[in-house]
This record gives C-alpha cells, structure tokens and sequence, in this order.
C-alpha cells in the first residue's frame, strides 16, 4: 500500500507537469485547430531559461520561474505573428508541417546555441531541499512545489478563461471564428493572448521539470511533449480541464507501469492508452461526439 | 498514343539504369556516392509510398516509419538466417508483406478518424512498434542488429525502386486508385457514389505500408546495421517532408524533391550542427511561400504535355482543406 | 408498382427529433416532390434513404422488380449499388479531378478488374478502362458536358457543377434519383432549362424521382405528387393543385412567401 501511495505521490508531481504542458496544447488546439508541435519546445526553452536564470544570475526558484514564463510568452506569441499568422487561411496540413518545422528549428538552433550536453540545474538549498515523511510515503519539498506551483496558475487560468474580458474572447473565438469577429472581437489578439498563456505555462512547466529531474538537453521536449498532447487528447482536446485531468491521469498511469517494473514500455503504454482513446471515444474524456454535416 | 507513352517511359528507365551501371564501371560513382544513390531510392520509395495514403487518399499518417522498421528487421532477421540472394527475396517478401499486414490491422480502426487524430494515432502507433523492437530479443534491443549481410546492389536498388514507381503509378491510374483519391476529394460524396471509403482507405494505408516496407527491407540490406531509434518520429517527418516538398498527390514531385531533398542534404553533411535547423527552415519557408510543394498534384508528364502555364499557375495546396 | 416504400422513418440527434415518422411511397417512374420550410428535415430524409445517417427507427425497402430490398441500416455504398443515387443541396463534387474522372469514379461499382489488376493492367483492364471512358463520353455528351470532359470540376460555372452533380449520379446507373435543391442558386432562365433537362433525363434514363426544392415554379410544374415535411414529419401529401390549397401547408409556410421560398 505505501509504495502505491508512493507511487501516486510521484505520478501527481509527473502529472503536474504534463497537464501545465496539456493545457497549452488544448488552449492553442481550441482556438485555430493545431496541433502546435513547437509547443514542447518552448517547455524545453523554458527549462533553459530558468538553467540560465539559476546558474548564471543567481536567481531564486520564484523569479526565475516568472522569468522563465515571460521569456516563453514572447518566443509563443513570435512564433505565432512569425510562422502561424500567415498561413490562418491555408490547408491545416500546411500549418501542421509548419509545427513541426518549428520544432525542429527549436531544438536544433537550441542545439546549435548550447550543444547537446546535458544541463545540470543547480542543487537547491534550505527548505526547498528538505522532505518529509508522511505515513510511510515520502514527500520531498520540490514535489510540494511542483503540485503547489501547478494548482497556483490553473486557478489563475480558470480565472482567466471565466472572469476576463480576454478569457470569454477566447472561449468566443474557438466555438465560432468568424462569428466572434462579427461581434466585433479582435481575433488576432485574442490568438495571441492564447499563445502566450499557453507558452508562459509551458515555460513554468519546463522550469518544474529542471528542477524536479535536474538535467535538461535540447531534445528533452519531444516525448514528454508528445505524451502531454496524449494528456489533451485523453481528456477531450480544446476542453481546459479536460487537459488537467488528462494530464494527471497520463503522469499516474506512466509511474505506476515504471513501478510495476515496465519502465521500458513506458511510452508504448501512453500511446496505446491514446489509441484506444482515439477509437472508443476520440472526443475525449470530458468530450462531445460530433458529427459532420452533410 | 498509349503504347507511346509506355514506350517512352520504358526506355527512359531502361536509359538511367543503363547509365548507372556506367557511371558505376567508370568510377564516377564510388562506394560513397551510391550510398547516397541508394539513400535516394529509398527515400523515393518512402516517399511515394507516403505520398499514395496522404496525397492522394487524403489519409494524413505521421507513422511511415514505423512500417518501415517492421519490414527493415524481417528482412533482417530472414536474411541473417536463410543465406543467399533466396534469403533476400523472402526477406524483402516478408518483410514489406509484414508491413503491410500491421497495416490492415491499424488501419481497419484507426482509419475511421479524421485528420489530426489519425495523424496522432499513426504517430502513436509507431511509437509502439519502436517500443516493442527496443523490447525484443531477437531485435537485440536498443543495441540493435549488426553485420548484416548486403545484397542492395544496382540492379537490386534500380528494380525495387523503378518496380515501386511503375506499380504505384499503374495503381493510381486505376479504378480503384482513382476510388482513393475520391475519398481525398470527399469522403461523404465518394461514399454516396458507390465507393466503399474504409476498403480503399485501407487499401492505401496497407499498399503504402507494404511499399514502406520494401525500403525498410533495402536500408536493412545496405547499411547492415539496424537499431530501433532509427525509424523514431523525426524519420516520418523526414518522409513527410518530401511528399510536401515534392507535392501532395503528385509521384513525380515526390521522386524530385527526395532527389533535391538528398542533394541538399549530402551538401549539409559539412555543417553538421547547421544541418537541422537550415533543413527545419526550409519547411517553414516552403509552407509559408509555396504550400502546395513544387508540382501541386500535376505529375511531370503533365506539366511536359503543352500544360507549362499551369506551373506557375499556383493551384493545389489550399483547396485541399478537407483531405487532412 | 411501389419502387420505393418509407415506413415509420424516425431520427433523433441526442434529443432532438429531426424526423419522425415519416411514411412515404414512390410509384415507379414517378416524379415526386418533397418540400417544406427550412430546418423541417428534408435533407435529413435523403441522408436516411441513402444511409449517411442510420435511421433510428422506421424502415426503407426498394423494389426494382425482383423483390423487396431493405435499404436502412445499409451503407451508402450498397445502397447505391441497390440502384439510389443523389445529388448534393451545397455541391459535393470532387473537385481537384477532372469532369470525366468524376464520371468514372461514380462507374466504379460496375468494374470488374480488382485491386490487383489495377497494379498490374493485367487482363480485361485496357478494355474496360477504355468501356468506362467511351461510356462516361456518352453520358457527358447527352448531358451536354462533353466539351468540358478534361476540365477540372472546380473550373466549371455553378449551373455547370449542379449539372455535373446530376451526370455523376446517373453514372451510377441508378432506377431512383434523389435530387437535393436542383435549382438552388439558380436564375429563372436557369431554373427552366433545368425543369425541362429533369423531365428528359427521367425519361432517357427511365428513372423515378425524388426532389427536394424551395422553388415552387419548378415543383409545382415538373411534380406528379408532393409530400410536405414540417417539424420532421409528413404534414400533406398530394397532387400540386391539392397541395396549393391545403390549409396546413399554407399555415406551414405562413410568413414565407410561396412564390419563391
């Protein structure tokens, strides 16, 4: 019982992370309808970014993870002006090849920038490298942080979506377009604001990882950018707490294989679980079928 | 006025295949140059393989690799067991007919979703396949299989790759080829006219796993080393890559771009650090400037036929809203 | 003769009843009208007679002289095969392809070679490719479409692309066209040519016919028989001159104007 507690313990903090990646994917994928392969990337940028804020300017967790945020948000909404905005009206194929050639252009200029090595983020220190005991399961200080810091910005993000004037543009733009901008919504804007929500919470989610598992490299976003998008397609791709639930139940689902000794099907496990999603119910968890209209 | 094309195109392929094996008497073409001569022909089979479920079904996959892979370790594994050109032949036999049939088996309910699902779902399917072949033992896992005996020649290279080409175009320029391509057009209205949309959805997606398979078998049969991690997601994108660049729903385009694709790249391989992120630019530039690819979905013969304006036409592309 | 029979069609979208008890019969050779405001279900009709939608309950059966086939629950494709074609209300053509492939995609059922003669041009194919090209001419030609056989359908003008929905369907060889707002979109001239080009094809083609139209001229002047939906079921049946009198359908339409709704 307590290496299963153990166990979910580890797969909330894992969950964490992927729903803050999940719900980048869902939020970009519910206003233009792509699935933003670059997005994984900026989570890895992110970890970088937060890498260079606590190695190099001696920044706490707190302020390099705001930076960290802010410096995703402006590379999200930049891609978006840059590589997205003129192809709105294409095929999707070709704003999905786009994706992809972003991302390539995001890990390999990465690359070209920083080399391949694996980054180590510094060791933290006082209470955030303390842990505790909790009925026989133990529960370090980062995994308090990661969930802590996870639940702060979705509620900021329920917030957002419900409460602001930007949120309801939002929730307008992706049920109808054209009807939106008919009432008079500032589409473009409101893409971008999408973008950098989504992007700063990739970026958080990228500075979480770093110091959950401590090494980064370019490529680090890939797989679990994959697996995250599996998270938001699991819960019923566009829906916010769709991508929330996904997320956790992805992140729990890949521990408890590694604990049950299958580490190495880990992933295969993740992409079956997204098959079988796709086939019995591809409009997710939280998801409405749809049909088209003839 | 048929019989001259064929004629034609015959002795165009017997031509190049003429003037490869001179170029390989003479010494222009060395151990490292058909390297590269044998990368192309893969490529064009993957590609056009790719090009007949996404161009012209209209079957958007990202899992192209994983096929590949399935009938690059058959191949493998027949050939390191029955010796001789025999073992070859079964093995490229097996392995593209294993392709082919993991094909049907994903295909029949996977092939119900649209678009980005199915993109993800073919993704997520070659993932597995990769998964289970780091998992095996007659695989060698992550370690891969080595030493694996070479029978890829020119005649071999030319056969598979000209055979995959003359096969898919027959296809193509068939009823039921042109029953694909009408599920691209519109699914619903194709359905409504008597075509059985998951048969030739299916048809296309195992016929193209099959030839997939093929140029696993041949890579497996050329370099003599196999592991895993070489068919992962950024392989299918490199496939992918050509059949946007070359064109959705045109083989000739497809079978220019992986020879313009192999140049660029074989010119790239002096900047190795600079290789992927001039090639990541170059897809987003095509996207951005040209997004129906250098030929649309004209074939050459077309273009060659009196129809030159339409080149610079600029169709194709963006009507092609519905195939993804 | 009844070649087609409509029992108790029902369809029901989550909780809204799109179709409801629908009973329909269709003499052989008939040319039948089916109209009513917008939203009373019409379109939703010729997607359960052609099985893009299952219907819910209720039952289809055709009868082309051999006995009574059931068509609900079958796919479009069979169904199509039973001998039903349609057009589409929005043009559903394929329209990257040429007019004459669109023709030959439609014959598609009646080739015999397979998918392995189609890689290989063994056998009977260059024959019955060139059947299938010679037989598509002929029918492009009778519908005036030849010239244009070697455009792309998406070049074709408007009136042009409805006329090729209708040669596509014919190529089906089908015994019951349903035809799904002919004349939308269409200007008077227009809507006269296609009156008269519907009566000839009936008769070319020995067919019975079911249409779907907001133009009344058109329905009032080509029709034997009118059904009337409102709300998804049957509110009037008759001749022109009965239905033009009936109070409901007057009432049903009320606030639209008759004359060219």
């Amino acid at each position: 019982m307590d290496v299963f507690l153990q166990q979910l313990v580890n797969g909330i903090s894992l969950g964490s992370i992927y729903a803050l990646v999940a719900l980048g994917y869902t939020m970009v994928y519910g206003i233009i309808k792509l699935i933003n392969f670059a997005h994984c990337d900026i989570y890895m940028i992110g970890a970088y970014i937060g890498y260079f804020c606590m190695t190099f300017l001696g920044l706490g967790f707190l302020p390099s993870l705001l930076v960290a945020m802010l410096g995703c948000m402006v590379l999200g909404v930049l891609i978006e002006k840059i590589a997205y905005k003129p192809l709105r009206n294409a095929a999707r194929i070709s704003l999905l090849i786009t994706a992809i050639g972003m991302s390539l252009f995001l890990e390999y200029g990465t690359m070209f920038f920083v080399t391949a090595k694996l980054r180590t983020y510094p060791a933290l220190e006082g209470l955030m490298a303390k842990s505790f005991t909790v009925g026989g399961v133990m529960i370090t200080m980062q995994q308090v942080v990661i969930v802590l810091t996870t639940v702060v910005l979705m509620l900021g993000l329920q917030y957002i979506v419900k409460y602001t004037r930007a949120g309801k543009a939002m929730r307008a733009v992706s049920m109808d377009k054209d009807a939106a901008e008919l009432m008079g919504i500032d589409v473009n804007n409101t893409i971008s604001v999408t973008f950098a929500i989504g992007s700063a919470l990739a970026g958080a989610a990228g500075v979480l990882v770093g110091v959950y598992y401590n090494t980064i490299n370019p490529l680090m976003g890939a797989v679990p950018g994959l697996k995250a998008f599996v998270a938001a397609v699991f819960g019923g791709i566009g829906l916010i707490p769709g991508a929330m639930v996904g997320g956790y139940v992805i992140g729990i689902i890949e521990v408890l294989v590694m604990g049950a000794g299958y580490s190495t099907y880990r992933d295969a496990v993740v992409f079956a679980i997204l098959i079988l999603i796709l086939i019995l119910k591809p409009a997710g968890l939280l998801g409405k079928n749809v049909g088209e209209k003839v | 006025m048929k019989n001259k094309k064929t004629l034609t195109t015959l002795a165009l392929m017997l031509g190049v295949y003429a003037l490869g094996h001179i170029l390989i008497l003479t010494g222009v073409i060395n151990d490292y140059s058909f390297a590269v001569l044998a990368t192309t022909g893969i490529n064009i089979i993957l590609a056009t393989s790719l090009n007949l479920v996404t161009g012209f079904t209209g079957q958007f996959s990202l899992g192209h690799a994983g096929f590949m892979s399935i009938g690059a370790y058959v191949c493998a594994i027949i050939t390191q067991r029955v010796e001789g050109t025999v073992g070859f032949v079964l093995g490229v036999l097996a392995g593209a007919s294993a392709a082919a049939l993991v094909g049907v088996l994903v295909g029949l309910p996977t092939l119900r979703l649209r678009g980005d699902y199915l993109a993800i779902a073919t993704l997520g399917m070659a993932e597995i396949i990769r998964v289970l072949f780091l998992n095996m033992e007659i695989t060698n896992g992550a370690a891969g299989l080595s030493f694996l005996p070479r029978f890829v020649d020119w005649n071999w290279l030319f056969l598979l790759t000209a055979g995959t080409l003359v096969l898919l175009s027959n296809f193509l320029h068939s009823s039921p080829g042109r029953a694909c391509i009408s599920v691209r057009e519109d699914e619903i209205a194709a359905e409504s006219m008597g075509i059985n949309t998951t048969k030739y959805k299916v048809t296309a997606f195992s016929m193209g796993a099959f030839f997939a398979g093929v140029a696993g078998a041949m890579y497996a049969s050329y370099f003599y080393f196999l592991k895993p991690d070489l068919f992962n997601f950024n392989k299918s994108i490199d496939i992918l890559v050509i059949v946007v660049l070359g064109g959705m729903g045109s083989l000739s385009g497809s079978v220019i771009a992986a020879v313009l694709l192999q140049l660029i790249s074989t010119w790239l391989s002096a900047f190795p650090e600079l290789r992927m992120v001039i090639y990541s630019l170059m897809l987003v530039a095509i996207m951005l400037f040209r997004p129906q690819g250098l030929l649309g979905s004209t074939e050459v013969t077309e273009l060659l036929s009196a129809k030159l304006p339409q080149l610079f036409g600029g169709k194709g592309g963006q009507k092609k809203e519905e195939g993804v | 003769m009844s070649i087609l029979t409509v029992k108790g069609l029902t369809k029901t979208f989550g909780g809204l009843t799109a179709v409801s008890g629908v009973n329909m019969t269709l003499e052989k050779g008939e040319l039948v009208g089916l109209i009513g405001p917008n939203g009373a279900g019409k379109t939703t009709v010729f997607n359960l007679l052609t099985g893009v939608y299952e219907p819910t309950e209720g039952s289809v059966t055709l009868d082309r002289g051999k006995g009574p086939v059931t068509l609900s629950g079958k796919k479009p494709y069979h169904i199509c095969a039973e001998g039903v074609a349609r057009t589409f209300q929005n043009i559903r053509l394929f329209k990257n392809l040429t007019v004459l492939d669109n023709v030959r995609i439609a014959m598609h059922k009646n080739v015999k070679y397979g998918i392995a003669g189609g890689l290989f041009h063994l056998g009977s194919f260059a024959k019955e490719e060139q059947g299938l090209i010679d037989k598509a001419h002929q029918l492009l030609s009778m519908l005036g479409l030849d010239e244009k056989s070697g455009e792309l359908a998406a070049n074709l003008s408007y009136g042009e692309q409805r006329h090729l929905e209708i040669a596509r369907a014919l190529a089906t060889d089908p015994v019951l066209l349903l035809l799904d707002e002919p004349a939308a979109g269409m200007n008077p001239a227009e809507t006269a040519q296609l009156t008269s080009f519907i009566s000839r094809i009936r008769k070319d083609f020995d067919l019975t016919i079911l249409l779907i139209e907001h133009d009344m001229s058109l329905v009032m002047t080509i029709c034997e028989r009118i059904y009337v939906l409102d709300y998804g079921t049957v509110i009037a049946a008759g001749t022109p001159a009965e239905i033009k009198t009936n109070k409901r359908v007057v009432e049903a339409y009320l606030g639209e104007d008759m004359g060219n709704a």
